[in-house]
């Protein structure tokens, strides 16, 4: 699946919930099931820190293709995290520095959100593309 | 729309008091507003609100300086507010500066300290449970000058360790500046023993009352304070205004905080005269509308009745943690004898955050994370508490729903 039909796929599933109560069962229920990061990429380095919450965030080229384990002490946290790994893991650096991210608008995360909260989204979505730019430079240096 | 319109148990008038606070009366996410983060800032009743309109509509001018009627007017209602907040806290009108808020009452005086007082080898004394506010300003300077900070430490209860307080104090301690209630756990600390202890070895004592001057009596003639430092919109009143309390002498001791306009008697280029306090503090124009505004606040409680506020309080406070005794897993962070405001929890793993969302959407308002206490959290091993803060407008519906509402969110999160 390409970034942009993980991104529709996620907002079709957003769609069938009622209100944010039942969206936030849903983003806890995928902080839950998020796999863990390996704890050996627990590290300050991989820390992207917020007033509220940790997230841990780690970046591998496997195959050509950015991986993304992430990890964070609040569920609801790693519910949004578990999201943005969903939609950019897997893919090529390349697509993901260039990806256009539309979804957390399009089920009204940004506004539903606290600031301090989008904030940290966003710079956990400012570090995925700086990662991707960083081994997108690397492979064409290679 | 609209708030509980039921009588309250444990004070059927407190409907009343609630009819004048506007903001009390809307839903957020589709429920009647909980407000229970007072800590952080008190909601404002319509007479402070009003009083801010009137000066804007009727005598905006500027204070001290004009000749013409508006400047007049402006003057005597800022010099009123200084006078209404001095009564408010025992002091004499001269004594009370007007400053931002608490934040920069702390730095001013830290700022003095720096300038006419600190020198290498010298320490100030602080608590483990103080608000970064009351950290960083200590940090800086003591960075700055060579001398140290020494820390009292906080018991497993939340309280301090009075002992070590004893122990800390020698002749190098230049000043001891301590909360009067923690804004994390509510602990009320024994300010009236710290001040004794400390004057009884010639030193004196800042009190940080931001979060103590909505919820109890303070006389600081009587407690002998040297400081005290409060914020407005914690007391009912804007952001944007506080008071920083000094005894006169060290008032008249301390360099002026910041150079400008009306806070001189004379200057030339060769050298500049000071104004007599409190001026000499207050360079610039001043927060005038804000300080109005604070005057009206205290008019307010004043027309409840600080002490009958404390009195309330106290009973909510006792029917809050007795309630949410009965969450399942509920853990309290502070449980200390006396005890003001706040009360801090964690339930089982759930993290702060999480519960915080969560009652968000019940549309229950608390505070969640380290509460800029960060160290005291370090000292529990904690990342935060859910922390639900009290205020005079408070009613024992909003414990209830925020009690059902923690356990709907941890069902959620379990």
């Amino acid at each position: 699946m390409t970034i942009k039909e993980q991104q529709d796929r996620i907002i079709e599933d957003f769609e069938v919930f009622g209100d944010w109560m039942e969206k936030y069962e849903y983003i806890i229920q995928l902080g839950k099931d998020l796999p863990l990061i390996d704890p050996q990429y627990k590290t300050d380095d991989n820390l992207i820190r917020g007033c509220q919450s940790k997230v841990w965030l780690h970046a591998e080229l496997k195959d050509g293709k950015l991986v993304f384990t992430a990890d964070s002490d609040a569920v609801i946290t790693k519910g949004l995290v578990s999201l943005v790994v969903q939609v950019l893991s897997g893919h090529a650096p390349k697509d993901i520095a260039e990806a256009d991210i539309y979804f957390i608008d399009a089920i009204g995360l940004t506004s539903h959100l606290s600031p301090t909260r989008s904030n940290g989204l966003l710079s956990m979505l400012k570090q995925i593309k700086l990662y991707a730019v960083a081994f997108q430079a690397k492979s064409m240096q290679n | 729309m609209g708030t509980a319109t039921a009588q309250d148990i444990l004070w059927p008038e407190v409907e009343l008091i609630r009819n004048e606070f506007p903001i009390l009366q809307q839903t957020v996410n589709g429920r009647p507003l909980v407000y229970l983060d007072n800590g952080a800032t008190t909601q404002k009743p319509v007479s402070v609100i009003r009083s801010m309109q009137e000066y804007y509509t009727q005598y905006n001018s500027n204070v001290h300086r004009g000749v013409h009627t508006l400047s007049q007017q402006a003057t005597s209602a800022y010099e009123a507010a200084r006078h209404a907040v001095a009564a408010f806290i025992g002091a004499h009108h001269h004594e009370v500066v007007f400053t931002k808020g608490t934040t920069d009452a702390i730095n001013l005086v830290a700022n003095g300290f720096r300038k006419a007082i600190l020198k290498e080898g010298d320490e100030i004394i602080i608590s483990g449970m103080e608000h970064h506010s009351n950290i960083v300003p200590w940090q800086l300077i003591c960075e700055e000058k060579g001398a140290k900070l020494k820390v009292v430490p906080v018991t497993d209860k939340g309280e301090l360790d009075m002992d070590a307080f004893r122990s800390l104090l020698n002749g190098r301690v230049k000043l001891v500046s301590i909360t009067w209630v923690s804004n994390t756990m509510g602990t009320v600390n024994p300010v009236k023993e710290i001040i004794s202890l400390a004057h009884e070895q010639g030193i004196p004592v800042l009190l940080d009352a931001a979060q103590a001057a909505a919820h109890i009596p303070i006389k600081v003639h009587e407690l002998d304070v040297d400081f005290l430092a409060l914020s407005g919109h914690k007391l009912f009143g804007p952001t944007g205004i506080g008071i920083l309390y000094g005894k006169e002498s060290w008032l008249e001791k301390l360099p002026p905080y910041q150079g400008g306009g009306d806070m001189i008697k004379q200057v030339t280029f060769d050298k500049t005269t000071y104004a007599d306090v409190p001026l000499k503090f207050e360079a610039g124009t001043p927060a005038i509308c804000e300080a109005i505004g604070l005057g009206a606040a205290v008019a307010w409680v004043n027309k409840i009745g600080i002490h009958k506020i404390q009195a309330y309080e106290h009973q909510l406070t006792e029917y809050a943690v007795a309630a949410l005794k009965q969450v399942e897993g509920i853990r309290f962070i502070g449980e200390a004898r006396h005890r003001s405001g706040a009360i801090s929890f964690l339930v089982g793993d759930t993290h702060p955050s999480d519960v915080g969302v969560l009652l968000d959407q019940q549309g229950i308002a608390v505070r969640t994370g380290h509460h800029c206490t960060q160290p005291l959290c370090d000292r529990f091993g904690i990342p935060g508490t859910v922390r639900a803060s009290l205020a005079v407008y408070n009613i024992t519906a909003d414990i209830d729903k925020l009690v059902e509402g923690v356990r709907k969110a941890v069902t959620l999160l379990g």
